[in-house]
């Protein structure tokens, strides 16, 4: 049995960048107390519009800029319906998922019936000849840059104060001169942005074309992600690399035949069930921020 | 300009309110018809009018309703109760998956033991998914929105294992399972169309439901428990207990779903039996207002919409998704007009900026 | 002590919430010095005017000066802006950031925090305060009265001249009470204005200068409290129609103190002392993190009598009425009703054995969406219902007939929800007192009621008495369970610290057991 752990380490970087750059968008929107469950909706976006402006313009940066302005796009949706109006965030989240993949499936059939268009010209990687660090810029941000920046934001700065006190207790941070309702779409904005490329990932650096199950369940992982870590940066980013470790290694031992009869679902659904069990472990002794799920109506 | 609370509020508003959202869902599922080339007038004429105009339709109309009433009742049980059941997606997959199972390994049961036999496993995989994530509430108050919400991809993957190994098509080798005996075939309801059995159990499912709501005091205990838990907690109505049943029935009625789509149209598991109607029948409970009743509306009128969009996409080169843009559009819309309904627009009292002062007289 | 000029001025400040008024016209001022008590009832519009001032709530009219400018008041950040400070009645502080990081959260940018800055400041704020406590600290870690503290030095964190405190003493010990009235005395040397809201008459008279009464939103009366009698502020908050007795005790004024009324005296209680008890608690202990919220905690309510339960909140009230409810269980104990024990049953059970309950959060024990007719169905739901289903005419001729002796005014069909308090009041007790309890346990019964809602629940619960059933009334509120009581029983740390039959309950020595000082029954 024979496992190249370097194509092993080198394809878990790949495969966890896009959970690192949405898992850490939804860490931020969820700082603040609200769950958006528009993520998987708003990665499918960010994957579409970067394909699709990449594919007309020609270039992958057109495209990635795209993505980000959809994802802003996304987060200001949900703001409108959970925080300017105060509706239900979950049944709020879903139907923003739904609607934007709906949008955008009908978008790629109208677009390209039959043909299976691929981008001449994406994202390349940097050093191709080294082994594990032939990563797309995409991954090197998210690793060294994202994620310390997000660390840093949260736990030493005055954004960070805020996000944190909207999210645990929106009344004192009211009391505190933060608007709760700028803070909350400030979070969504940006969340979303970071959602959406993490979807364009995909499309602009990976793949180089767009399927209609481009993003396959990613957002929900995220979701997942978020909880296990307890809404820290660097345990999502450890999460990230877990699951995309055993994705990985589960592709490997496919290719190497040996274990091929272990059902590479299994190895799939492992982040889903490793959250149900530490839930259950945890139990009620999970944090999650004060005012989850809360809408804030001052008064 | 800016929004005051209302006082009172007429009779009349929340109707106003729907027809509103209903118009601006109209307007706004306009522009993708445009952008596809056609007219939206004749595309929303098909859509909502032709499939109601032919027995055919009619007919079809009622087939694509089905899996739609199973788990809108479901996810309106669980709401009513005040447990947010995510999960009707999974648990319609996995009352699937049992159906194929008992189907799969009891091939030539006659169809008097084979299609109560399917249903009640179909019931029971939904119940059993919906178990675990309503046992950590129960026991431990673990929020069920995340657990049930990351159930779903799991039952997928269930499905997906199961057709990738042991169920896999012992003829074609595709991923989806062996075609099930005859006798688990759901007979047609009415003779000579596709609308069969499944569609009357899940009337009878959805009269049973506005029986238990409306008439009976677990129905009642159901209602306060999911509108003031504390409330209900401290009239001694067993709170947690009720939401525990009601998440198990709610499971179940979605895995009886599962079990009439694949007893009933696709006679086999395959890799889609679910077109999302898990997650459609948050959006067609949500669009009832949790009520029986509007749930055979809501459901009707999304299945209307879905028969006229694969019409439309023949004729009119409108792709198909449209129905669901409609659908999700209309979730979002209603749920925001009845919000909004609660206020009012005023004249604008006060100044943001300036060190204005403010007399009373401007400010009413 | 003499206020020198106007700082913060209020005029005409009107806001209206539908079809109630909660501020009318409501003008004041208060100047560099000075203290003014805004005293009034629960929903008397105090909160509410608070809210406008420090921009929570947007008034319909009126204006706002500092220092005579005007001021556009839309966000708690342009009164700080302006000047005002506040300390709300539900804390605002986040329970998971350090006292350092809560004080700063208002002054923080965008960007970086220097902590160690941050801390420098906290530490001098609260020197100019006279505060001591550890910056590093977790908000979740702090008593109530230390919270506090962190709020005004929160408050005073800014170029802060006029200080508002919203019901600062709701919560408080005796000891914090005084620690925070010598604070204020403190401030007011260094010339802030502070604006001390309150509906306790006895605080009001002995830490303000000046006061005003507001009365269902409307500006009653303003007066000089030294030259104010007590009686005088009883009536301008009452209204000064309600009969003196009424007033005195519905506002928390001495019954004592009015001369013609003596302190109700013990009843006759011929044959109580024999009869058995009809609520027993022994050793119930209901152990919490730190230090049990009850502890060992014994007492028993006989037959035809009525038992104050005073003290603190925080003392374990809240707790005590979940265990006997059966909506938490206590750790150890036992508690009998009627002879029968029902430590380890729940709600239902309790309710069965004879248990009826009034509490607190009325909002809270009602359905709102329900109709009348239901929620006075939904504790004795096997009452109305054969087979399974609901009796739809038992259940309507039951409302009709509860509305009819209970003077509710409303109709069988009208959600709960569009009743006023006292309405909802009426039906809670009905809903109650329908079942014929053996005993009832009633937890702050008129808080929030005005004058005639408060005299009809007093003359239910005697009635109930007179039939012979126990009555346990729990509240902070030593005057109402002076004027309803046979006996007063006081709850300190989870524990009885003493009883006294109510004519030997004079305000000091009961006074004394609330803070601990064990007397003997």
């Amino acid at each position: 049995m024979s496992i190249n752990v370097l194509a092993l380490l080198s394809a878990m970087l790949t495969i966890a960048t896009p959970l690192v750059w949405a898992g850490i968008g939804e860490l931020i929107v969820e700082k603040t107390g609200v769950l958006n469950l528009g993520i998987e909706g708003t990665m499918y976006l960010g994957a579409f519009i970067g394909f699709l402006v990449a594919l007309r313009s020609g270039s992958p940066w057109l495209g990635l800029i795209a993505a980000i302005g959809g994802g802003v796009v996304a987060g200001l949706l949900m703001g409108l319906l959970t925080v300017t109006l105060g509706l239900n965030q979950h049944v709020s989240g879903l139907g923003v998922t739904l609607l934007l993949i709906a949008a955008c499936e009908f978008a790629f059939r109208l677009l390209y019936t039959g043909a299976r268009p691929t981008l001449e010209d994406k994202f390349q990687v940097l050093l191709p000849d080294v082994p594990v660090l032939d990563q797309h810029w995409l991954t090197y941000v998210a690793f060294l840059v994202l994620a310390p920046a997000a660390w840093w934001v949260l736990r030493a700065t005055g954004m960070g104060y805020r996000l944190q006190a909207v999210g645990e207790n929106f009344e004192a941070a009211d009391v505190a001169g933060i608007s709760v309702t700028a803070t909350r779409y400030v979070a969504l904005m940006v969340g979303g942005a970071l959602m959406a490329i993490g979807g364009a990932f995909l499309t602009l650096a990976v793949l180089g074309n767009f399927t209609l199950d481009i993003i396959n369940g990613r957002g929900w992982v995220c979701i997942a992600l978020v909880i296990f870590a307890k809404w820290r940066v660097w345990p999502v980013v450890l999460g990230a690399l877990i699951f995309a470790g055993t994705d990985a290694l589960q592709l490997q031992l496919a290719i190497t035949k040996t274990f091929s009869d272990i059902p590479r679902e299994l190895m799939l659904a492992l982040p889903y069930l490793a959250v149900i069990a530490a839930l259950a472990v945890w139990g009620r002794k999970v944090h999650y921020p004060a005012s989850y799920l809360q809408a804030y109506r001052r008064g | 300009m800016r929004l005051v609370r209302r006082g009172h509020e007429p009779a009349w508003l929340p109707v106003a309110a729907v027809a509103v959202a209903v118009l601006v869902t109209v307007a706004l599922s306009a522009i993708p018809i445009r952008l596809a080339g056609a007219n939206p007038r004749a595309a929303f004429e098909r859509y909502l009018l032709v499939p109601l105009s032919s027995t055919l339709g009619l007919y079809e109309v009622m087939l694509t309703a089905t899996p739609l009433l199973f788990t809108g009742i479901a996810v309106a049980i669980a709401f009513r109760a005040g447990y947010w059941n995510i999960g009707a997606e999974g648990q319609f997959l996995m009352g699937a998956v049992g159906t194929t199972a008992v189907a799969l390994n009891a091939p030539d049961l006659p169809s008097w033991a084979a299609l109560p036999l399917g249903f009640v496993a179909g019931g029971l995989g939904g119940l059993a998914w919906a178990w675990l994530p309503a046992w950590l509430k129960r026991r431990g108050a673990i929020d069920e929105v995340v657990t049930t919400l990351l159930l779903n991809p799991v039952a997928l993957l269930v499905v997906q294992g199961l057709l990738n190994g042991p169920w896999r098509n012992s003829e074609t080798g595709f991923t989806d399972s062996d075609r099930f005996g005859a006798g688990y075939d759901l007979p047609p309801l009415i003779s000579g169309s596709r609308v069969h059995w499944g569609f009357g159990v899940a009337v009878v499912i959805v009269v049973i439901t506005w029986f238990v709501f409306t008439k009976t005091a677990v129905g009642m205990q159901i209602r306060a428990s999911g509108q003031a838990p504390d409330a209900a907690k401290f009239s001694g109505i067993p709170v947690a207990r009720l939401r525990f049943r009601s998440a198990l029935v709610s499971g179940a009625v979605a895995g009886a779903g599962g079990a009439s789509q694949v007893m009933g149209v696709q006679h086999q598991l395959t890799q889609g039996i679910s077109n999302n109607y898990g997650y459609t029948g948050i959006i067609v409970a949500t669009l009832a207002a949790l009520s029986p009743v509007g749930v055979v509306l809501v459901a009707v009128l999304l299945a209307d919409i879905a028969v006229g969009a694969e019409n439309v996409s023949l004729v009119l080169q409108v792709p198909t998704q449209l129905g669901a843009i409609f659908a999700a559009l209309l979730l979002l819309t209603v749920l925001s007009a009845m919000e909004l309904r609660h206020y009012r627009l005023a004249r604008s009292g006060r100044r943001r900026h300036g060190a204005t002062p403010v007399s009373a007289e401007e400010a009413s | 002590m003499t206020p020198t000029r106007p700082l913060l001025e209020l005029s005409g400040i009107t806001k209206r919430f539908g079809d109630l008024v909660a501020n009318d016209a409501v003008s004041l001022s208060v100047a560099s010095g000075e203290v003014v008590a805004m005293l009034g009832e629960n929903g008397a519009g105090k909160s509410t005017l608070m809210k406008i001032v420090y921009g929570l709530v947007r008034p319909d009219g009126g204006t706002i000066t500092m220092d005579g400018r005007p001021l556009d008041i839309s966000s708690p950040r342009d009164a700080m802006a302006a000047g005002i400070g506040m300390v709300t009645q539900e804390f605002s502080l986040v329970e998971t950031m350090t006292v350092t990081e809560n004080v700063a959260l208002s002054s923080v940018g965008l960007g970086r925090v220097d902590v160690r800055a941050a801390r420098q400041r906290v530490v001098d704020a609260m020197d100019r305060v006279g505060v001591q406590i550890e910056p590093e600290r977790l908000i979740s870690t702090l008593s109530i009265g230390e919270r506090q503290r962190v709020e005004i030095v929160k408050a005073l964190f800014h170029e802060c001249r006029v200080l508002i405190l919203d019901e600062p003493t709701a919560v408080l010990t005796p000891q914090d009470v005084r620690a925070l009235f010598e604070t204020v005395q403190r401030l007011r040397r260094t010339g802030l204005g502070v604006l001390f809201v309150s509906h306790k008459l006895r605080e009001v008279a002995e830490i303000s200068d000046r006061v005003v009464v507001l009365r269902r939103g409307s500006l009653v009366g303003e007066r000089a409290t030294a030259e104010v009698t007590t009686h005088e502020l009883a009536s301008l908050m009452m209204g000064g129609t309600a009969p003196e007795e009424d007033v005195a005790s519905a506002v928390g004024l001495p019954v004592a103190e009015v001369p013609e009324e003596a302190p109700v005296a013990p009843r006759e209680g011929a044959g109580t002392a024999e009869r058995r008890p009809v609520l027993i608690l022994t050793d119930v202990t209901l152990e919490r993190p730190g230090r049990p919220a009850l502890d060992h905690l014994t007492f028993e309510v006989r037959p035809g009598e009525i038992v104050g339960l005073a003290g603190i909140s925080g003392n374990g009230q809240t707790e005590l009425m979940n265990v006997l409810g059966g909506v938490e269980l206590p750790t150890s104990g036992r508690v009998e009703v009627d002879g029968a024990a029902v430590t380890r049953l729940d709600v239902r059970g309790r309710l069965d054995a004879g248990l009826g309950r009034l509490t607190e959060d009325r909002r809270g024990s009602v359905v709102p969406q329900l109709s009348v007719e239901h929620n006075l169905v939904l504790e004795d739901l096997p009452s109305f219902t054969r087979r399974g289903m609901l009796d739809k005419a038992a259940i309507r001729a039951h409302a009709e007939e509860v509305i009819r002796r209970f003077d509710i005014r409303a109709t069988p069909t009208d959600p709960v929800s569009s009743l006023s308090g006292g309405n909802m009041q009426k039906v809670l007790l009905a809903r109650a007192l329908s079942r014929r309890p053996k005993v009832l346990v009633a937890a702050q019964p008129t808080r929030g009621l005005d004058v005639g809602a408060y005299r009809y629940v007093h003359e239910q619960l005697h009635e109930l008495r007179d039939t012979g059933a126990g009555v346990l009334v729990i509240s902070e509120d030593l005057d109402e369970l002076r004027s309803l009581c046979d006996r007063i029983l006081v709850l300190f740390r989870g524990a009885i610290t003493g009883g006294l039959p109510v004519a030997e309950a004079t305000s000091e020595r009961l006074g004394a057991m609330m803070t601990g000082e064990s007397v003997e029954v």
